[in-house]
């Protein structure tokens, strides 16, 4: 724990901060470029040069400079003001004057930087360098004149991404950036190189133009695409979301989202349901909501509970359920929310939580992961294993698929027959389990919605209770879910007996006769054609196909909603803009249909449906804290299946509505499916 | 003057053979084996005790370097990296040691491994190097197959090996770190200190990099014992040291000397003096192109060793001496230096990356007189903002020819550019 002064004000650290951390620790701000905490010190851009006692004369770089006992650094004198000016001015020599119509305009740390430690001019006065423009994906749109050399991106492929495509070529004046080969940068993470890059070099292809950030609304707010509950703000102009970007949240996805979270919302503009419609002699028309509620409210009459069944789909916010969870209760009908058809259960909330937490993976040192593909169903929390299984202290092992994660796994096979095995100990990786301190499995979908799940969770819980991966202070057994939804549709016990397969049959056989679907779109809704289908969403996908009755609700950015992450985490998302046309509030519109069929829901307003909705489930009001559960005894012991492992996501670009209806999504899938393309591409081109 | 029995570096002009027969005759591999059986330890404090400090140019002291490296492994090896990258302009006097001498570098990387107790050597020579590094692998393989190195090298129970790695040419490679990573497959660029090699080097492990001068005296230094070395020349420069002459001299040579020779001795008596008599002497560039030079008036009296010529504001460097008579045009001579640092610059670092190109740039329109006076300040300045601000020392190196063209030259560039402005308000 080394001591020493900062600007006269004396500080003790822990071993290892650098200089530039115990300067933050004392709030003195020290600028950087390539200095960023979640990357390696690369020490190359040489803007946080310090002055440092004792040691040679010459200027520290004090992102990269241990501190240490008795160090006295000075950040604020003249010759440290000079140093700053001087790199400033070698970096504005061949970075041009394009911040009129720069995309980074506004929020570019050389813009900052040099408003604030900059001399305002030039002495250069010679020829500047042009760089050529290079392909990086259809993301990633490139102005490398810009580049100041700074290799966050390239740290970034290396370290976090996994992916080693970005490199530096040529050296001296004639160093550039670029991805091997000029193909597209394949990483399910690849856009966060554009929140990294400090300059415009890196922008956002999709975004190009689009907008200047004070025009801007910010709307800090909670990601749907997948179950880690990504922290996002969404920026919004007018009706219109302009882009999302990550929020910092350490807990759950530091400062990293997927490509998915941050570039599928143009979708959230196309397809859209904005006004009700009703099936009319095998054809949708339009209609009032009036109309609508009338002809669902006729059909419903009569109907007892069990031919009634509801269905809710993957991005639906706890209220929205909650609401209509009240509403087909008051009808006697139950309601399913695992539309992949898991055979997941709802009794015990210990079982189909990711109960390690995110924060668990920083300290696993061993994982074994059955039935999941991370990298496609959590890409962001891939990066966190892939972090840990750098530090060389976690062993990971799959049984699954053999699937690129981005870093080395022991491929034990592709058979449930492995998990016994290893709760018999014989497979190798029991003694790894075994004299680990603090192992975890990962249960995916693709081990959930088997025939014979019930018995694979059940040896998941053996081999948990066995290898000690249930301990006072630990708790390894983690379900990776893909859904949103799914989470608080458990605690809220959305499910039904046979699940979705159940509700198939009775359509097909007519004992269910009316299927009321809340944004369900990834199942095959052929099977429900028998019965008259309501379908309640924000986009016309799967769901409207062989919809009877549609009501259009709101996407996640334009409600307010609580969402439950895998790990059980409440969170709380925020509108950042209106919905399209007539479409509504999910909840809004199961209070109003209730009014209809006379079974009025008692509450008017979003406060109101909390109040009930945090006193029927007290722990949906513990925002952003993760829960410890109990341990307890779950799954069914029985026969395995011979049959290797479904993963859940074979399209990671294409897994919900919005994803569907997204045109850069479309774009994703086609170049990282093989279609990569080399284009010839000019400053202007957009 | 070096008395010849003192010369370690005795087929320095190729006149014998580079191989095994023949190296033997001169001496090299004799009671290696004997060396071998001594303490490491002592084998350290021997070369502390002769005072070599490295040829490379920094001039660190070599045995205090070895001494660095760790007693007892961590379970990591350790070993001696050899840094055969010559690359400084003006210097040839690695090349001569490893196409003539190849052996007393071979003998020397194994008693220094022997010393820090690695296991394995690797000598990183410089792309150009074709001729030098088959000469080189042959002299390995022959010292392999005499059971000189390899398993139970020389009898003495100890396991080395040497090996060979060619690099690709680029200048950058010859900083000690850049040519770790480059060792290591990566692009040649300089790594942040710390750590330093001695705990995180090569491929990871502990590791010493050190001249191919540095290495190769190391055998008769312990065959000799330091206080042998450490008689010739004077105190904390001791030893003897290769010079190479270069320029407006009437024989250009590699010449081994003692350290601390007057550098008009050197040039009197080994290059057959200065092309048209010394009072033609313009300026020398005393240690390699990265040097501050020295104009006639220092020359006259300066000795050849780190620290006097430190006193003069410059370096030792790799002992390069580039001679300038006064039919040389410094601006054109320096704006050439100028243009071979922005050219090898790695690009890392932003000072140099940027600043290297501006020099350049600038340098060319004083060459032509193209200029204003001003610029010359600004021009210091910017030598002043990159020198110290870089990770490694190209940075300065780009810088100091400049400044040292100023200090002792500024009149002339003042006045190429006057004359420039005359002509052309002229016209």
């Amino acid at each position: 724990m080394p001591t020493l002064t900062i600007d006269g004000i004396e500080v003790e650290v822990e071993n290892g901060t650098t200089v530039l951390q115990a300067a933050e620790q004392v709030g003195i701000e020290i600028p950087r470029f390539c200095y960023h905490e979640r990357l390696s010190i690369a020490g190359n851009c040489r803007m946080c040069l310090v002055e440092v006692t004792p040691g040679p004369p010459k200027p520290a770089a004090s992102c990269a400079l241990p501190a240490g006992e008795g160090m006295v650094v000075k950040t604020n004198t003249p010759k440290v003001r000079k140093f700053r000016e001087g790199v400033m001015e070698f970096l504005l020599i061949n970075h041009p004057l394009d911040c009129p119509v720069c995309d980074q305009g506004g929020e570019c740390d050389l813009q900052d930087q040099s408003m604030a430690y900059g001399v305002g001019d030039s002495r250069y006065k010679e020829k500047r360098r042009l760089v050529k423009e290079k392909y990086m994906g259809p993301l990633i749109r490139t102005i490398m004149t810009r580049c100041i050399h700074c290799t966050r991106c390239v740290r970034f492929a290396d370290e976090v991404a996994g992916v080693p495509s970005l490199g530096a070529i040529g050296r001296g004046e004639n160093m550039q950036i670029t991805t091997y080969q000029e193909q597209a940068f394949q990483s399910e993470l690849s856009g966060n190189v554009v929140d990294l890059c400090p300059v415009g070099a890196l922008t956002s292809k999709p975004y190009t133009f689009k907008a200047r950030p004070w025009e801007l609304t910010n709307t800090e707010t909670i990601d749907v695409h997948d179950a880690l509950g990504s922290n996002i703000r969404i920026d919004s102009r007018g009706r219109a979301v302009m882009r999302a970007l990550a929020r910092i949240h350490e807990a759950v996805n530091e400062e990293w989202i997927s490509d998915k979270t941050r570039h599928a919302v143009d979708g959230l503009a196309k397809n859209r349901l904005d006004q009700p419609y009703i099936k009319k002699g095998g054809k949708l028309q339009p209609a009032s909501w009036k109309e609508a509620f009338e002809i669902i409210s006729k059909k419903l009459k009569g109907l007892s509970g069990d031919q009634i069944a509801g269905l809710v789909g993957d991005l639906c916010d706890a209220e929205s359920m909650y609401a209509f969870k009240a509403l087909m209760s008051s009808l006697g009908a139950g309601i399913e929310c695992r539309q992949d058809g898991s055979k997941v259960g709802a009794k015990h909330r210990v079982g189909y939580l990711f109960n390690s937490g995110v924060t668990g993976i920083d300290e696993a040192d061993a994982c074994l992961i059955i039935g999941s593909n991370p990298r496609k169903e959590s890409p962001v929390l891939n990066a966190r294993l892939r972090q840990r299984w750098l530090s060389r202290k976690c062993k990971v092992a799959n049984i699954g698929p053999d699937v690129d994660l981005s870093y080395k796994v022991d491929q034990l096979g592709d058979s449930a027959a492995i998990l016994k095995d290893i709760l018999d100990g014989k497979n190798d990786f029991a003694k790894v389990l075994k004299s680990a301190e603090k192992p975890m499995l990962i249960l995916g979908q693709g081990a959930l919605n088997r025939e014979d799940s019930p018995a694979i969770i059940k040896l998941a819980h053996d081999i948990a209770e066995k290898y000690g991966l249930i301990k006072d202070d630990w708790n390894g057994f983690n379900v990776l879910h893909t859904a949103a939804s799914r989470v608080a549709a458990l605690d809220m016990g959305l499910i039904r007996d046979g699940g979705v397969e159940a509700i198939f049959e009775g359509a097909e056989k007519g004992d269910i006769k009316v299927v009321y679907n809340l944004g369900a779109d990834e199942l095959d809704t052929s099977r429900l054609k028998k019965a008259f289908v309501i379908y309640q969403g924000s986009h016309g996908d799967e769901g409207v196909r062989h919809a009877d009755v549609i009501l259009p609700g709101v996407a996640y950015t334009e409600k307010p909603g609580t969402y439950i992450n895998m790990e059980g985490r409440v969170q709380r998302a925020f509108r950042a803009v209106f919905g399209p046309g007539e479409a509504r509030e999910d909840w809004t519109i199961f209070r109003a249909l209730s009014d209809v069929l006379g079974k009025t829901l008692d509450f008017d307003d979003i406060a109101a449906l909390r109040q009930v909705m945090e006193k029927d489930y007290p722990h949906f009001a513990a925002i952003d804290e993760k829960p410890d559960e109990e341990w307890a005894d779950f799954g069914v012991a029985g026969k395995l299946s011979k049959e290797g492992f479904t993963l859940p996501i074979t399209d990671f670009y294409g897994t919900n509505p919005i994803a569907r209806a997204s045109e850069t999504m479309a774009e994703c899938r086609a170049v990282m499916n093989g279609a990569n393309q080399t284009e010839g591409a000019t400053g202007t081109n957009g | 003057m070096l008395a010849d029995k003192d010369r370690i570096f005795t087929n320095l002009y190729g006149f014998e053979s580079p191989f095994l027969k023949a190296a033997k005759k001169r001496g090299d591999w004799d009671g290696t084996k004997k060396i071998l059986a001594r303490d490491q330890d002592s084998i350290i404090n021997e070369m502390k005790e002769s005072g070599l400090r490295g040829r490379g140019g920094a001039g660190f002291p070599t045995g205090l370097k070895w001494s660095f490296m760790p007693k007892e492994s961590d379970g990591r090896p350790s070993y001696l990296v050899v840094n055969a990258d010559e690359g400084e302009p003006g210097t040839c006097k690695d090349r001569e040691i490893m196409r003539h001498d190849p052996h007393k570098l071979i003998e020397g990387c194994l008693i220094a491994g022997y010393a820090m107790r690695a296991v394995a050597a690797y000598i990183y020579i410089r792309g150009e190097f074709v001729h030098e590094a088959k000469v080189l692998e042959q002299a390995i393989e022959e010292a392999r197959d005499a059971g000189l190195i390899g398993k139970n090298a020389c009898g003495s129970g100890f396991d080395f090996d040497v090996f060979v790695h060619r690099g690709a040419g680029a200048y950058i490679c010859g900083e000690e770190t850049a040519l770790i990573e480059s060792l290591e497959g990566k692009k040649g660029q300089p790594r942040l200190k710390p750590p330093f090699p001695a705990n995180v080097g090569v491929f990871g492990c502990p590791t010493t990099v050190n001249n191919v001068e540095s290495i190769a005296v190391v055998p008769e230094i312990l065959r000799r014992g330091g206080s042998w070395f450490a008689g010739i020349g004077r105190e904390n420069n001791t030893g003897t040291k290769l010079f190479c002459i270069s320029g407006h001299v009437n024989n250009p040579c590699n010449v081994e000397e003692e350290m601390g020779i007057p550098l008009k001795e050197l040039i009197e008596k080994h290059a057959g003096g200065i092309r048209g008599g010394w009072d033609n002497l313009l300026a020398v560039i005393p240690g390699g192109s990265s040097v501050h030079m020295i104009p006639k008036s220092v020359c006259d009296t300066v000795l050849m060793d780190f620290d006097s010529l430190r006193a003069e504001g410059t370096g030792l460097g790799t002992a390069a001496v580039i001679v300038m008579d006064k039919s040389t045009d410094l601006l054109r001579a320096i704006t050439r230096l100028s243009a071979f640092y922005k050219h090898e610059s790695c690009g890392q670092c932003t000072p140099c990356r940027e600043g290297t190109g501006w020099m350049w740039r600038v340098m060319e329109r004083l060459c032509s007189g193209e200029a204003e006076i001003e610029e010359i300040d600004t021009l210091l300045e910017v030598t002043k903002q990159i020198e110290g601000h870089t990770i490694c020392a190209l940075g300065d190196a780009a810088a100091w020819p400049i400044q040292g063209l100023m200090r002792h030259f500024r009149p002339e560039v003042e006045h190429r550019i006057l004359e420039y402005k005359k002509t052309h308000n002229a016209a």
